[in-house]
Order: structure tokens, then sequence, then C-alpha cells
């Protein structure tokens, strides 16, 4: 190729060069994510062969699953079944009743959401990262920003999102934060990530403020990302020392961060009128588009070309207004 | 590209491959600090066994397939991988004939010098500290050597044979 091919000391030192000029612009900037969405196409089926051992283990014990297993199961969910349509009978009336007085308030804050299930591929295990990655991506309409749900509670949010395949940040990860509230009082708070899988801290709450041991937190919808009430763990521990500001209060999450094979992804149907500030990095101001189709075609990464092409422009434009 | 190419290349996709399935399987929290870079042993075995094939740019493109993986900041990996297969190049002559105790131990060092600088990385720029026994991957490293190295020299002789 070259007459006088190059000496692998240049070769090494234009490596050198370019990776740093690579690592500085993936960290101050977010430019890179549509060359990582294609590279991950390559990556997509060893994290999708990893996962598998454990697939076929679960497909396995499925199927020797006893019959006498089987009818007891079945019987567990009827009855739960049973029980969650009364209340959701109820749930229904509280609904409306709930929009009436919405309605007398003149707040529109109408929340519903869609939800798809998705599996997780692999853990990324490495202390200081709690991710995961999951098996559905931008062909599924999934977006950047988007809550991660499991049975119990919020697990976390979509930070990448490749074409077939999406990476997950953990509520439970050092660098997340979600703004929630108490839900017997309505005290607002912040919740951060720490050291393990089993506990969140709420930031800044004063130390005579009214949490006690066994509060619900939900989530408070103030960032506009996650939708409001969604159940993000059980207060546990409160250390209020006097002679510090602020009381250290532990909060044992939900979901089963970190252990669930299985997530919800979440679509929210927020019917809010602010628009959240397009907050650099990774705001997408998804959360505020009202349907699925529009929330993919607004996060479709350049390197996915949209399929929805015509609509995709018409959309932009109602942005931009 | 003639059959022999096609066969050599084959073997070295293969082995990074699993190079990155071992990478990436979940250990527990309490051995994963302990995994081997796997990824990287594989680089320097290829740059030591195949210096004319494996060069610092193909070394580099893999590393930035880790970066993706692993979700690291894009060249990250990388540098570290060309910078393995750099050493692995300028020494491969004398790394072929050391016995196997004192190739453990280079090849021990060179994969120090990249988890050094994952390490620094990470700590600079991430948002969080790593602990200092992400360094205990080396140990393992150079401990894991001596048989990765009869394994690909397995596989490169039946590739190239």
């Amino acid at each position: 190729m070259f007459l006088d091919e190059p000496s692998p000391t240049a070769r090494f030192i234009t490596c050198v060069v370019v990776s740093f000029f690579l690592i500085s612009v993936d960290h101050e900037q977010r430019h890179l994510a549509s060359l990582r969405a294609g590279l991950s196409l390559l990556i997509y089926p060893i994290q999708y062969a990893v996962s598998l051992p454990v697939r076929i283990v679960d497909s396995i014990a499925d199927g020797f699953a006893g019959r006498q297993g089987l009818r007891k199961e079945n019987e567990a969910f009827r009855k739960e079944n049973l029980f969650l349509r009364s209340r959701g009978v109820k749930f229904a009336a509280l609904e409306s009743e709930n929009k009436r007085l919405r309605a007398l308030l003149d707040s529109t804050a109408e929340m519903g959401e869609d939800v798809s299930v998705a599996d997780v591929l692999a853990i990324e295990t490495t202390a200081a990262k709690r991710q995961i990655v999951i098996n559905k991506g931008s062909l599924q309409h999934v977006y950047l920003g988007q809550p991660v749900a499991d049975a119990h509670g919020l697990v976390g949010q979509v930070v990448e999102v490749g074409r077939f395949a999406s990476t997950v940040i953990l509520i439970t990860d050092a660098r997340h934060a979600i703004p929630v509230q108490i839900n017997r009082n309505g005290l607002r708070a912040i919740a951060s990530g720490g050291d393990t899988d089993e506990a969140l801290s709420l930031n800044f709450v004063p130390n005579n403020a009214d949490v006690a041991a066994g509060d619900l937190v939900v989530s408070s919808g103030l960032d506009h990302r996650f939708p409001a009430g969604f159940p993000v763990g059980k207060v546990t521990n409160i250390d209020s020392d006097a002679s510090e500001p602020f009381a250290r209060i532990r909060v044992e999450p939900s979901a089963h961060v970190g252990r669930a094979r299985e997530v919800l992804l979440v679509w929210p149907r927020a019917k809010s009128q602010e628009i959240p500030p397009a907050g650099g990095a990774t705001t997408t101001a998804a959360p505020v588009l009202s349907t699925r189709p529009k929330a993919a075609v607004e996060i479709a990464p350049p390197a996915a070309p949209t399929d929805v092409g015509g609509a995709a422009a018409e959309e932009e434009q109602e942005e931009q207004n | 590209m003639n059959p022999l190419d096609l066969r050599w290349l084959g073997a070295v996709v293969l082995s990074l491959i699993a190079a990155f399935t071992l990478a990436t399987v979940p250990l527990p929290e309490a051995v994963n600090h302990w995994r081997p870079a796997w990824i990287a042993l594989t680089v320097l075995y290829w740059a030591i066994a195949l210096p004319e094939r494996m060069g610092v740019l193909s070394a580099w493109f893999i590393g930035i397939l880790a970066d993706v993986m692993h979700g690291a900041l894009l060249g990250q990996h990388a540098l570290g991988f060309a910078l393995i297969a750099y050493l692995g190049l300028i020494y491969h002559q004398r790394i072929r004939v050391y016995p196997m105790v004192q190739q453990a131990l280079v090849v021990g060092s060179i994969i120090f010098l990249h988890q050094l600088w994952m390490l620094m990385i990470y700590n600079t720029l991430g948002s969080r500290h790593y602990p200092n026994t992400y360094l205990l991957g080396t140990l393992t490293s150079a401990l894991l050597w001596p048989w990765l190295f009869v394994v690909l020299r397995d596989l490169r002789r039946r590739a190239t044979a």
C-alpha cells in the first residue's frame, strides 16, 4: 500500500494523538454517540452470546417445571390477578376523580405510560459502573434518557441507544441521581446512587425533616424524565448527627436493581406544558413527546436512518416552532 | 487475498471473539477485580506471534471496539492496546526466545502499563474513583499467559499450517 511503510513508532504516535483527541472529544461532548451506536452493532452478537447460557438454563428450568409446580403457580397468579383487578377497578375510579380535581385546579399533569418488556443481556460488573445492557434499541423506539423500571419500581434510565441494544444506567450508580419525594408528606429530595446495589442516599435533607424509616420514596417527576409517582425505594436508615447540617438517609431500592433479568421500558405520555431545558449532554426532551413513534423519531441517531422520513422532518419542524 | 491469509485472519478473529466474551461474562463482585485482561493478552500474543499482521493500527481499532463494549471513553482502551501492540512489535524477537517464566514476567509488565493507563484515565476523567485493586488483573494475566500462549499457539499452527 505504502511505498515507504511508516514505522511502528510513527503509527504508534499517530494512534496516541488520535486517541487523546477522541478521549477529549468523548469526555466533553456527545458528538460520538452515533459512532458508538454504529460500532455497538459489532459488539451486540457477543453480548447476546454471553447472555445465552443464562437464557438456556432458564428455558430448560421452565421445561422441567413439574405439573404440580405449574398448577400451584397458576393458582397463585389467578389469585393475584383477582386482587389486582379489584384494585384496578378502584384505580379507574380514583383516576377519574383525580382528573376532575386536577381540572378544578387548572393543572394539566396528566400521566400515563406505555411499557414494553426487555431482556437484560449483560450486567456491567465493574464496581464503579452500574449499568446493564438490554436487548432493545432504536429499532424498538428506545430513546436516550428513557426511564426503565421493573415490577417493583424504577431501575434506571437509558444512556446509550444502539440499533438492537441499549445501555441502562442503574439508579444505584454513583453517577446517577433522581429527584424524589416522600410519598407520605410530599417532602422533596434527591436520591443518588452509591457504592452498593443495596442503597441510595437522600441528599440535602435537613436534620429536622419529617422522614421516618419505612417511608416510601417515589419519583417526583420534576426532572421531566422519570414519570412521577413511581416507587424508588423505602427509607431504611436515618442517621441525623446534630453537628452536621444534613441527615444521612439511606433508601433501599424497591426494584430488584442489578438482579433483574427482565425490565420494563417506559414511554411516558405526559401532557405537561413546559418543555424541559435542553440540558446539553443526554437530553433529547423526549419525555414531553407524547407518543411512542414520535419519541423514536426524535432520538433516531444519524447512524440509524429513520424509517419514517417524512414524519421526521415534520416533527423536527414542530420542534423548532 | 489468498486462502492462507483468510485462515490466519479467521484464527485472530476467533480468538478475539473468545476474548471479548470472556471480558464481559458477569463475575461475582468479589473476584471481578481478578479478571485477567483477556483482550489485551490476546492482542499481545498476536503482536508477538505475527508482528507483520497484528499491527499497531489493528490493535487500536480492537481497542475502540473494547471501549464501546465497556462503555469507556472512546480511545481509552484503544491507546492501551496500541501501546501493547507497539511494545510487542518492538520486542517480539526477544520475548519469543525467553523461557516461559521470564515471558510471563515481561507480559505482566506490559499488561501492568496498560492497566495503569486505564486506571489513570478512569480516575482522572471518570466521575468516580476506581480502587487500586483494579490492577490485580495484572497478576492473573501474567499467571494465565503460559496457558493462553499454548492455546493460541496451537490455534495459530492449525491456521497457518
